[in-house]
């Protein structure tokens, strides 16, 4: 009896969403700097939070016959009309785009020019300058309750409310929501929390006709902080891919029941994955997600909304905040407007999540909880230009080769490490591209002694 | 030679000389994994304030309380005490400044001389300057729960358990009672939910559970003083901190729970008495030392006899 009471207590007030994911209600992901398809099937949710209030909204890239979208959230609530929306589809775009993983590049100079300008300076430190880079009556039978209808949109949605998961599944599956096989448990564990069922569909005579849908989103107020992901998981092909784009007044976004980890981060690359940053990402991503045992959530960008160095694209505006559901701009009084004078500072912090995940790594589903950490972090990996020319043309241009060669290594090795790519091909690729030790060749400086670090200290 | 062979030994009866020994050691290895394995681990510079903030509050509750009694400057430092609550601050809590782990440290140790019932501390002072901090600054000061891999968190267990059944001071049945109390419970609410078991395994295989489990709520000094107490004060906690946890969702529901309950302590303590704990007690004097190297030192208890 008390754990019943107990129970019911967790079922009141949680309002949580997951994705039925049928088959292919989401997919596609572009990033910024590529702009390529990287992950099929991924899943771009932002979640604007303050105190108990949330905004929600659900982007898909959905290609196709619209008429085979579906959706399927559990939300606990019913929300009225009035929270639900959809918003433009540019400004998951924008945030994704502002988030992503980026590249950065350097240039080395003439290590002649450098050695010259430190001869007449002295003691001068030189750094490289950075660049940047009949429906009723049937549910009636099975026991399923169409608690509310609205139309918002292109989209018709229905909030349901069930007695047994059976009767929902049959009917879900009667009307063109495809259910996957063995889903009775998680929904009906989702209705036994006392939670309804957000399903959303196409209306084509509302549809623009375009291929392209646009985002859902629910305002609501809950004290749990929560994205159900498991009705995603069950039967599904492979592992699941998931953005979580969170934006807070107060800082960072984590994970409070599975480990949250930073995308390995500020490597210096081989000057090719310019060309293929994309691929170089994929990789990454998937070594990296291995070398966890498939069991953590990857933070890959936390940052203050008002700014960005290097920016990957520039940050969100005021009103694309506003319309993401940033709530709170508006409602500090003691913001100082100053209307034409560039952009102005954003109380917003954005983290950026990227899970990969399948019933078994994640069975949970996944609790967030905003923290007090303001620190900012970026995906970002470098690449260092080298200086070309006559390397013979000085001894600081010999002692400069030299240092390329071990550069280059250093570079093949992190980016082995980092991506899992067998060391050795790509020190081939390096070379046919000629960054190697064939550069030597044409250096006459004679190889010098390796000095020990107290030669170099003292410089004797 | 023969002081070589006796030297594990002689460690062994210094190390348990005091259970607090294993504990810092054990809270040592934690302290460790957590800054080798985590992103948002811990860091020498928050224990390092912790560390500062308990050890003035220490010092300052020590000397007060001797002035007030008349005791020696120093009587009764219980530096090691400090430690421990500096550590188990900085094992959970995470903060957006670094004032505030000196703060907790400090107002944690301050409430073990403050708030007395019958000359017995109430409030665990880890615990305390965790809550504290969360409840005064929000968002500013949390606990992250998640940020232990499983590996690290088997060693964790692994480590916690030693650490507990070597140390004499006796409290693994708190330890049990909390984690069998808050397992069954959400075992239960799975069985009922129709959710897979994995659920709530993933749900117990959180290291922040274990640190609160094995080094926060079996402190000694802040528990029941009778078994039968401590079971029920570990039940009643876990009860607390499941509906916590499943139901409005606060944050670090554990030690939230825990300090919630702290009044519980003095209740259970008058309707079942027992023999008051002491860390440090003069050993010697209550059985003449002996110098034989026995493996058996667990037998021995250190409870005070009045």
């Amino acid at each position: 009896m008390r754990l019943k009471s107990l129970a019911a207590a967790l079922a009141l007030p949680a309002l949580g969403l997951a994705f039925a994911a049928p088959a292919s209600a989401f997919c596609g992901f572009y990033v910024a700097k590529a702009d390529t398809d990287l992950f099929n099937d991924a899943s771009k949710v932002v979640l604007a939070r303050d105190g108990e209030r949330t905004v929600i909204t659900m982007a898909s890239d959905f290609r196709g016959d619209v008429s085979e979208f579906a959706m399927v959230v559990p939300v606990v609530d019913i929300p009225t009309e009035e929270q639900i929306h959809v918003a433009n589809p540019a400004l998951i775009d924008h945030i994704d785009a502002y988030t992503a993983p980026r590249l950065v590049e350097y240039y080395d100079e003439n290590p002649c020019e450098i050695a010259r300008r430190q001869k007449m300076m002295e003691d001068m430190a030189m750094m490289p300058a950075p660049t940047a880079a009949g429906m009723m009556e049937e549910a009636e039978e099975l026991g399923v309750t169409i608690e509310a209808e609205y139309e918002v949109g292109e989209y018709d949605i229905l909030i349901l409310s069930a007695e047994e998961s059976d009767g929902l599944i049959t009917w879900l599956n009667n009307n063109g929501y495809k259910i996957p096989d063995g889903a009775e448990e998680t929904v009906g564990a989702y209705l036994k929390r006392d939670m309804k069922f957000f399903v959303a569909k196409v209306n084509l005579e509302r549809h623009d006709g375009s291929s392209m849908l646009r985002p859902l989103q629910v305002a609501y107020e809950d004290e749990d902080f929560m994205l159900p992901i498991r009705l995603g998981t069950v039967n599904a092909e492979g592992k699941q891919e998931l953005f979580v784009f969170a934006l807070t007044r107060e800082g960072r976004v984590e994970t409070k029941n599975y480990r949250t980890v930073k995308l390995p981060s500020d490597m210096d690359v081989p000057i090719y994955i310019k060309d293929e940053f994309a691929d170089f990402y994929k990789d990454m991503f998937a070594h990296q997600v291995e070398k966890q045992n498939g069991k953590a959530v990857f933070m890959e960008y936390a940052w203050d909304m008002s700014w960005c160095d290097p920016c990957a694209a520039e940050p969100l505006s005021r009103s694309e905040l506003r319309e993401l559901g940033v709530m709170w701009l508006d409602e500090d009084t003691d913001d100082d407007m100053r209307p034409g004078f560039g952009p102005q500072p954003v109380d917003a912090f954005v983290t950026r999540l990227h899970v990969r995940y399948d019933a078994e790594t994640f069975p949970e589903d996944l609790e967030f909880q905003v923290t007090g950490d303001r620190s900012n972090y970026q995906g970002r990996y470098v690449l260092r230009h080298p200086w070309r020319g006559d390397y013979g043309e000085c001894e600081a241009a010999g002692d400069y080769a030299v240092s390329l060669v071990e550069r280059w290594d250093d570079e093949a090795n992190e980016l082995a490490k980092l991506t899992g790519r067998d060391f050795d091909a790509i020190k081939t690729k390096m070379a046919s591209l000629g960054y190697s030790d064939a550069i030597l060749n044409n250096v006459s400086v004679e190889p010098k002694e390796k000095k020990n670090w107290w030669q170099k200290l003292w410089g004797n | 030679m023969d002081a070589v062979a006796r030297f594990p030994f002689r460690l062994y009866r210094q190390m348990d000389a005091d259970p607090r020994h294993w504990q810092v050691a054990a809270l040592g290895g934690l302290f460790t994994l957590s800054w080798i394995t985590s992103d948002f681990g811990v860091t020498l510079l928050t224990l390092c304030l912790s560390f500062a903030g308990a050890m003035i509050a220490q010092l300052l509750g020590t000397t007060i309380s001797n002035a007030r009694d008349g005791n020696p400057f120093l009587y009764r430092f219980e530096w090691k005490s400090a430690l421990i609550t500096a550590l188990g601050i900085t094992l959970l809590l995470r903060a957006a400044d670094p004032w505030i782990w000196f703060a907790a440290g400090f107002v944690g140790i301050s409430l073990k001389f403050l708030v007395r019932i019958d000359g017995k501390h109430i409030f665990n002072p880890g615990c305390i300057g965790i809550v504290t901090m969360m409840l005064l600054l929000g968002n500013k000061a949390w606990v992250s729960p998640g940020q232990w891999g499983q590996a690290p968190l088997v060693a964790g267990y692994a480590m916690a358990l030693a650490a507990l059944t070597l140390s004499s001071a006796k409290r693994l049945d708190i330890a049990l009672g909390f984690l069998l109390g808050f397992a069954a419970i959400l075992f239960a609410r799975a069985a009922w939910l129709g959710d897979p078991m994995v659920i709530p395994m993933h749900q117990m295989s959180s290291g922040a559970l274990l640190i609160f489990a094995f080094f926060m709520i079996t402190d000694p000094r802040s528990t029941p003083d009778s078994r039968l107490g401590r079971i029920l004060f570990a039940v009643m906690v876990a009860g607390l901190a499941a509906w916590f946890t499943i139901g409005p969702n606060v944050r670090g529901a554990p030690l939230m729970a825990l300090a919630a309950l702290a009044w519980t302590t003095p209740v259970l303590d008058r309707f079942l008495p027992a023999h008051r704990f002491q860390w440090s007690q003069p050993r010697s004097a209550a059985s003449p030392k002996q110098l034989n190297y026995s493996l058996m030192p667990l037998q021995g208890t250190k409870e005070t006899h009045p």
